[in-house]
């Protein structure tokens, strides 16, 4: 059931450079919300910008949703100007979020999750739920451009998970993308466990997720960040293409399994 | 209570109020946010005899207060439409409007034909005026519209007129030199009504990308431009107007009927706040009671009389 509400800011802070983190007080939306899945929030009551802008759930607590969001244009710009106190106008649960459930019989895989930059906004939630689920990640890989804009490395350790960091400029972990640290590290892998990877980000690093793994016959889920309309399945602005034809980031998405998407 | 109802053409809507094609889906994806049954009447997302892909990517862009976009008809066709999409649209019991769109006058026929045949429709709306399919027919792949030829617009009217009974809605293009002229065409080969309007001929640019956005303007952009449309026309034609361009909230809309729209269409706000029809129709009854109007149609065309 999509509902629209008009969510409480009762934090919205800065944590470094671009990156915000607000947190939003919502009776009804945070029930039930699934990893993966997004809220469609309209920062302006003006026309400028016109639409609404579509942001992960990095985390859930009880009525408490909070949004992990970095400055790029104007919409997130205006988000960033909030105060605790004002109201959001919110429009969610949206999308299919990531499937965590193993088919019957299915053994369980070894699970990697794979963000760069603000990439890792939806897996902080996914983490605690597969940890939920009995499906404990074996690793989480975190990019960032430098040392001091690497996110959540505190949450996930909190969570017991094992991190790994690149860095652009090596000023911590292994020096490079995100993706070089996941050839680095699947080479040292048994090619025969079967591999999970979710991941969140451009759709080109989904392609070098997927030629990178190719041996492990990875299964990979990526959370697609493209522009959206509605953010319900009407205007049909979202497509992408896959193997079976257009498909709504919005709607069956924006998790898609990455091997359908040409 | 003030009567909001209107009758367009054959249509007897509840209050004037109907959504634009294409930016409403099938109604069912607004399932959980109003309540469907208030609204006057829905107006599908363009459908065509057989399944149509749409265009590729980039199909939506923002601009100043405005949307371009390029969707390019995508749907499922005729078939699955009235497989899959029509019986949850009966079942809300409102008018259901179907916009359709056809590649030449034979397919045109066609579609009408089969609709025509459907009790569950009550309307069709001709969608003449679609600004995102390039012509096979032409060299050097212009968008031509039928609502920019009013022989073609008149044409096309009359050959459907013939096929069917059901209220028969031609949508109409801003890209023209005089949009009077198209309407009066639709008039004259027995369209029961005009719809004003589908979007402009728009560009802009993604730097970030490097490329053009070609596409149709809609949004708060548009609106002095579709309202202006709609003040010609209702001078010029007796039959009634659903009057579309950037309607945003009851200001808009009562504009938009005091200067002849019978009743009216919103698109793109509808992105913006999916609860905007329902606003609006609690404003324009809120409206004429404050007002003591007891009846809505006293206030379309109003601003032609004073
Ligand atoms: C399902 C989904 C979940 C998302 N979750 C998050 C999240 O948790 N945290 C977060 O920070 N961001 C997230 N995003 C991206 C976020 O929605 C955009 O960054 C935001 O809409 C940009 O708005 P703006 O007005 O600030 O930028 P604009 O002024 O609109 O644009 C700034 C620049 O970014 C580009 N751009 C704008 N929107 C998008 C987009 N959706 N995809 C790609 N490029 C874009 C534009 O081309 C432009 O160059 C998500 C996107 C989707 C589709
Ligand atoms: C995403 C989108 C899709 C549209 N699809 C159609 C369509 O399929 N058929 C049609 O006749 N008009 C279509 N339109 C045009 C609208 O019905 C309407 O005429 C136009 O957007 C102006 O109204 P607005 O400013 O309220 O959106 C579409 C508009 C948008 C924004």
């Amino acid at each position: 059931m999509i509902i629209q509400e008009k969510a409480k800011i009762l934090a919205n802070l800065k944590i470094i450079d671009k990156y915000y983190k607000v947190v939003l007080f919502s009776s009804q939306i945070a029930k039930g919300i699934q990893p993966g899945q997004f809220v469609m929030i309209r920062v302006t009551e003006t026309t400028e910008p016109l639409l609404r802008r579509p942001f992960s759930i990095h985390r859930v607590k009880r009525k408490k949703i909070e949004i992990l969001y970095e400055v790029v244009g104007r919409g997130t710009k205006i988000l960033s100007e909030k105060r605790p106190g004002e109201y959001l106008d919110i429009l969610g649960p949206l999308g299919n979020g990531f499937d965590i459930n193993l088919k019957s019989g299915e053994q369980k895989p070894k699970i990697l999750l794979v963000a760069g930059g603000i990439g890792v906004a939806p897996l902080l939630f996914l983490a605690e739920q597969l940890i939920i689920h009995t499906l404990r990640p074996s690793a989480i890989l975190l990019g960032a451009k430098t040392k001091r804009q690497i996110l959540c490395e505190k949450e996930f350790k909190e969570l017991g998970l094992d991190v790994k960091i690149s860095t652009d400029d090596g000023s911590k972990g292994f020096k490079g993308k995100v993706t070089d640290l996941l050839r680095d590290f699947l080479s040292t892998a048994n090619t025969q466990q079967r591999v999970t990877i979710y991941t969140c980000g451009p759709r080109k690093m989904f392609r070098e997720i997927s030629l990178i793994s190719k041996e492990h016959k990875a299964s990979i889920f990526g959370s697609l960040g493209e522009y959206l309309g509605c953010g319900v399945g009407a205007c049909l602005g979202c497509v992408v293409k896959t193997k079976r034809g257009f498909k709504r980031v919005c709607k069956e998405g924006p998790v898609f399994d990455i091997d359908e998407i040409v | 209570m003030p009567n909001l109802s209107v009758n367009v053409g054959k249509l007897r809507l509840k209050n004037p109020l109907t959504v634009a094609s294409g930016v409403f889906g099938w109604g069912e994806e607004f399932k959980d946010l109003i309540d469907l049954k208030k609204i006057g009447a829905i107006t599908t997302k363009t459908i065509t005899l057989k399944p149509k892909e749409g265009n590729p990517q980039p199909r939506i862009f923002e601009t100043a207060s405005g949307l371009l976009n390029s969707i390019g008809l995508e749907n499922p066709g005729l078939d699955i439409f009235v497989k899959e999409k029509l019986s949850f649209l009966k079942e809300i019991r409102i008018p259901v409007i179907v916009s359709i769109w056809a590649n030449d006058l034979e397919e045109f026929v066609e579609l009408t034909k089969r609709l025509n045949r459907i009790r569950d429709i009550d309307g069709i709306e001709l969608n003449l005026s679609c600004p995102n399919i390039k012509s096979s027919k032409t060299k050097d792949q212009r968008v031509r519209l039928i609502a920019q030829d009013p022989k073609a617009t008149k044409r096309t009217v009359k050959a459907i007129r013939r096929v069917t009974s059901k209220a028969l809605i031609a949508k109409l293009s801003p890209n023209v030199t005089d949009i009077t002229e198209l309407a009066e065409s639709a008039e004259d080969a027995g369209a029961d009504a005009v719809s004003l309007i589908n979007t402009f001929f728009g560009l802009a640019m993604d730097w970030e990308k490097q490329t053009l956005i070609t596409g149709g303007l809609s949004g708060p952009a548009i609106k002095p431009l579709a309202l202006r449309a709609v003040y010609e026309v209702y001078k010029s034609v007796e039959i009634p107007i659903i009057g579309t361009g950037g309607i945003m909230n009851t200001t808009d809309a009562l504009e938009f009927i005091m200067c002849g729209a019978t009743a009216i269409g919103i698109g793109t706000a509808n992105l913006v706040n999916p609860k905007i029809t329902i606003e609006v129709i609690d404003g324009l009854r809120n409206y004429l009671k404050n007002r003591k109007i007891a009846d809505i149609k006293e206030l379309i065309g109003s601003f032609h009389h004073s």
